[in-house]
Parts: structure tokens; C-alpha cells; sequence
């Protein structure tokens, strides 16, 4: 299954390596990134592959909470077919 | 692949927009509870739904965390208990509901819906007895709703029913007087009421449906409203329906991704998707604010009928094709105590009850949701219940009437339920007695359906 993870906020030094560590750590691969900075705001979606996590869905979403209130960001991480049915028809 | 702005819009409807799913409700049959002891009856309706919801709450909450929806409330339906108390030999109809209000504690959902009788027609047994017992049913339990169906455009409209049920109205709001007469508000008298509903107080589970269903009521009025206001700048009516359809594509869309999960999930049939548009009384999440959108100083001027038929008419075009079954009420509430901008324009006072009545001839629903005057007759009750009722029999539509006498307080005042029912400003009522219309008792007659002027 995969889902996509999105990060918002102001722009600060780490966001990628520390939301990347948080994934690798439990065996979350990142399938794709894409990132832009407006100004000082920062986006960045990637969709990653969870199948092989070695954490329930809860318990990764609440570890990249926290990497969120360390950098700053407010991060979501969603199944990807929320976006495919509201998207595509 | 996806694109990063549809995913963004998506996580800014959630954040910032009160996007969410407002109901998985679960369907119950109790018709194989039936027995003629009362106590037997009860404890067969308490372990069926027991048994059938154990995880409804918790599959719901599993959902919301893994697709990033919030799911507002989880809730049951079951057969109306009218038919269920049918061969009862004894008449403490209420055990019934102190039944179904265990079963929802056991459960943790919040509203358990299907206290309830229909009538339209005319009287089976167990029908006088559950109705007589709902205002102590109401006032003896938490989380048990209530709904009486009093006419249908086939039936026509069951007078004696009616006056009947302005009784029950006043004596269960003066039966909670001390809880803001909460009980009222967990009554429903439709016309034409639907069996696949999954919003309350009116949902219960229809004789003609499975045994067991899962139907969600979508929301959004906040998405609707956001998207008017985002783009809707100097648009003529047309694309402003073409925006709210396809905003309502995409709310019931997700919908039916929620409805499904949880069909598989929790291996019961899916049944419908109600494309609502519900209130509720956090700002922004408003059916009135988006009326205002269109371009109304206030919701309640002059037209409001218009821009409301527009709406409702838009967000059934646009869900219809995002769901593979559509069912329930389906369109915009207009429940005045849970939508911040309809309780603005009630105390402004541009919102008025005739002004609703006509409203209610093009939306989803009724009269909803609104504290009359303590000194209300029941005779008066009635008569608003049988005018809401003609509109729905003749315009082949649901129409309800949730209406909250507030005792001890006049027009100006102000009931207070908290949560998402919200506050209700009492709204003055129009002078004159119904009394001898509503005392002739009777069958109204069904109307043509054709020759329609």
C-alpha cells in the first residue's frame, strides 16, 4: 500500500533528511519526492511504500508528528487512494 | 500520478475547510427479535446490536487515521421499534429504548436512531403504544432518537398522527425542561421518510433493507463555502453551480472511499452515500454562510429560496455521479442551532419560520432544529407539523420538523445544547389558532400527480 506524506511549513535546515530518516528507520521507502519552497514556505510531497514498516500506520503517523514539532512543519500522511477518488475519475 | 496541488487542496479542505465524513452509520434489522415478552425482546435487540456493531467504532477510527479523514460521528439505525414492540404483550414500550441506550454505551457510538413508528397511513399495534412512550423515552435515556413518519405522497397525511404528535413534542421538551428541553431535539416527524438515512435524529433501518448496512453521510459546507469564496468573484449563477457540483463530486468521492473501507472492513454490504451538506456550529462549517456567498447580505432575505434551490440542486448533480448508490436525504440541511450563520441571521432577525418554511420546499429536509416558544400549544405544533408535511406530500419530497418548544422562555431567548446541536435563539410563532383544523382528526387525502400547477 502506499501513501503520501506531505510537509508544510517555513523552510529550516534538515526537514528532508530528518522526515527521510524517520521513514528509513522503520523500513518506509520513499517511492518519489517533490519539493518547492515559495518564499520561506516549504512544501514537499512524497509517496512512499509501507507495506514493509515495521510500525503499525498509527505509530508512523505519530513518529512523523514529532519529527513536525521538532522542524517546525505540520505533517500529514494519508492513504494514497483519498487523493485518486477526490482527484481522478 | 498524483498532482501536488490536488494533494495540497486536499489537506487544506481537511485543515482549514471542516472537510470531513459526518456519519458512518450501521443498519440493524430487529425484526428476527421480535417476541411477545417485552424483557426477552430487549435483551435480543441489546445482543444483536452488540454483536453486529462491536467494531464499528473502532474500524471507523482505523479509517480516519490511515486515509486522514476525520470521521465525526459513528452511529446505528434499526428497524423502527414500533413493529418490533407489535406483539408485546405489555406496554413499557420503554424498556426498548433503555435497551437501545445500553447498547450505544457498550458500543461508544454517539446517537442510536430508530426509536420510531410509521404512521402514515394509519395505526398498527404497537404503533400508539411506542408514540405515547416517547417524550419518558427521550427523558430517560442519552443517546436513543426518535422519528415518526406521519404522511407520504402515496398515503397522504395521518391528521390523527399529527395531532398526536404535537402533544408528544411539547411533553417531551417539558419532560427534559431542565436539560434545555434536549429531548425535542432528538424527535423527528417526517413525511416521506427515508429508510436508508444515516443522519439523526431520524435514522432508522427500513423494513425493505438487509439485514445489516453501512450507509455514510458525507459533509462540507465549509469546502463549498471556500471554494464560492476563492473563485466565485463576479461568476454568473451558472458557474457558480458548476463550482459546487464539482466540489460536491469531490466530497462525496470521498465519501464513498470511506464507505466502501468500511463495508469491507467490517464485512457488511454497503448501502448508500448521503450527499448532505451538514452544519455544524463551528464557523465557517455553514449552509447560511454559503447562501451569503452567493451573494445575500444576510440568509433569510429575499432570495434566499432561490440561491438555497440552486445549491441543493448542485450538490445532488455533482455527488450523484461520484457514488455508485445515493440514498438518505441527500442536499443541504438547514438545521438552524447547528449552523453559526443561520443562528446570526435568526437574532438579526432576516431568518424567520416562514421564511424556513419556504426554504424547506427546496432543500433536503424540514423545519429543523428550532426553539419555538415555551407557551406553544400543542394544537399549534401540529399545525406547523401538518404544513411541512403537505409540502412534502405534494412536492414528493422528505420534509421534517425538529422543533424544540423552550420551556419557560419566550422569542429572544435562547436555548443551549452545547456540541454540535449548538444553540438555538427562540424564534417568535405567527398569531391565530389552529385548533379546530387540527381537532378533525382524519386522513388527508394523497394528491394527484398529475395535473401538477
Amino acid at each position: 500500500m502506499k501513501a503520501v506524506i506531505t510537509v508544510l511549513g517555513k523552510d529550516n535546515v534538515g526537514i528532508l533528511s530528518k522526515v527521510s530518516s524517520a521513514c528509513a528507520e522503520v523500513g518506509v521507502n520513499i517511492v518519489e519526492v517533490t519539493q518547492s519552497v515559495l518564499q520561506d514556505m516549504f512544501a514537499m510531497i512524497m509517496l512512499v511504500e509501507i507495506d514493509k514498516s515495521s510500525v503499525s500506520f498509527d505509530t508512523l503517523s505519530k513518529n512523523l508528528d514529532l519529527v513536525g514539532q521538532s522542524t517546525n512543519t505540520k505533517i500529514h500522511i494519508m492513504h494514497e487512494d483519498i487523493f485518486n477518488s477526490m482527484h481522478k475519475i | 500520478m498524483l498532482e501536488t496541488k490536488d494533494i495540497l487542496e486536499t489537506i487544506h479542505m481537511i485543515d482549514n475547510e471542516n472537510l470531513d465524513v459526518r456519519t458512518i452509520t450501521m443498519g440493524i434489522s430487529l425484526l428476527d427479535c421480535i417476541d411477545e415478552d417485552i424483557d426477552k425482546a430487549a435483551d435480543k435487540v441489546y445482543d444483536k446490536i452488540c454483536r453486529y456493531a462491536k467494531d464499528l467504532v473502532k474500524t471507523g477510527e482505523d479509517i480516519e487515521k490511515e486515509y486522514g479523514i476525520p470521521i465525526i460521528h459513528k452511529r446505528i439505525s434499526v428497524t423502527p421499534i414500533g413493529m418490533v414492540a407489535a406483539p408485546c404483550q405489555s406496554r413499557n414500550v420503554v424498556k426498548f429504548a433503555k435497551a437501545l441506550d445500553r447498547a450505544a454505551d457498550t458500543l461508544g457510538v454517539n446517537f442510536i436512531g430508530g426509536y420510531s413508528a410509521l404512521v402514515q397511513k394509519g395505526f398498527a399495534a404497537g404503533d400508539y403504544a411506542l408514540i405515547d412512550s416517547i417524550p419518558e423515552a427521550l427523558s430517560v435515556t442519552e443517546k436513543v432518537c426518535s422519528s415518526v413518519n406521519v404522511g407520504s405522497t402515496k398515503a397522504g397525511i395521518n391528521m390523527d398522527a399529527v395531532k398526536m404528535m404535537g402533544k408528544i413534542v411539547k411533553q417531551t421538551a417539558e419532560k427534559t425542561a431542565d436539560r434545555d428541553c434536549i429531548g425535542a431535539a432528538k424527535l423527528v416527524v417526517f413525511c416521506n421518510a427515508p429508510e436508508d438515512n444515516p443522519f439523526m435524529a431520524g435514522a432508522f433501518h427500513g423494513v425493505g433493507e438487509a439485514d445489516c448496512v453501512i450507509n455514510v453521510g458525507v459533509s462540507g459546507p465549509g469546502v463549498v463555502r471556500a471554494t464560492l469564496a476563492k473563485n466565485g468573484k463576479g461568476k454568473d449563477i451558472a458557474e457558480i453551480a458548476e463550482m459546487i457540483k464539482k466540489t460536491a463530486f469531490k466530497i462525496t468521492r470521498m465519501g464513498q472511499l470511506v464507505a466502501r473501507e468500511a463495508s469491507k472492513r467490517l464485512c457488511v454490504p454497503f448501502g448508500i452515500v448521503d450527499l448532505s451538506l451538514a452544519p455544524t456550529p463551528a464557523v465557517g462549517d455553514s449552509v447560511a454562510y454559503i447562501l451569503e456567498e452567493m451573494g445575500l447580505e444576510s440568509c433569510g432575505c429575499h432570495g434566499t429560496t432561490a440561491a438555497l434551490a440552486l445549491l441543493n440542486d448542485a450538490v445532488k448533480k455533482g455527488g450523484v455521479m461520484a457514488s455508485s448508490h445515493v440514498g438518505g436525504l441527500s442536499g443541504a440541511f438547514i438545521p438552524v442551532s447547528e449552523d453559526a450563520g443561520m443562528i446570526a441571521a435568526a437574532e438579526k432577525g432576516t431568518l424567520d419560520i416562514t421564511k424556513l418554511e419556504a426554504m424547506t420546499s427546496v432543500c433536503s429536509v424540514g423545519l429543523d432544529m428550532i426553539a419555538v416558544p415555551g407557551d406553544i400549544t400543542p394544537e399549534t405544533i401540529s399545525a406547523i407539523i401538518a404544513d411541512e408535511a403537505a409540502i412534502g406530500m405534494v412536492n414528493t419530497k422528505t420534509t421534517a420538523v425538529r422543533l424544540i418548544p423552550a420551556i419557560g422562555k419566550k422569542a429572544g431567548d435562547t436555548l443551549s445544547f452545547g456540541g454540535l446541536l449548538g444553540e438555538a435563539p427562540v424564534m417568535p410563532i405567527r398569531d391565530g389558532s389552529p385548533s379546530e383544523f387540527i381537532h378533525r382528526g382524519g386522513r388527508l387525502p394523497s394528491p394527484l400527480q398529475a395535473l401538477k400547477n
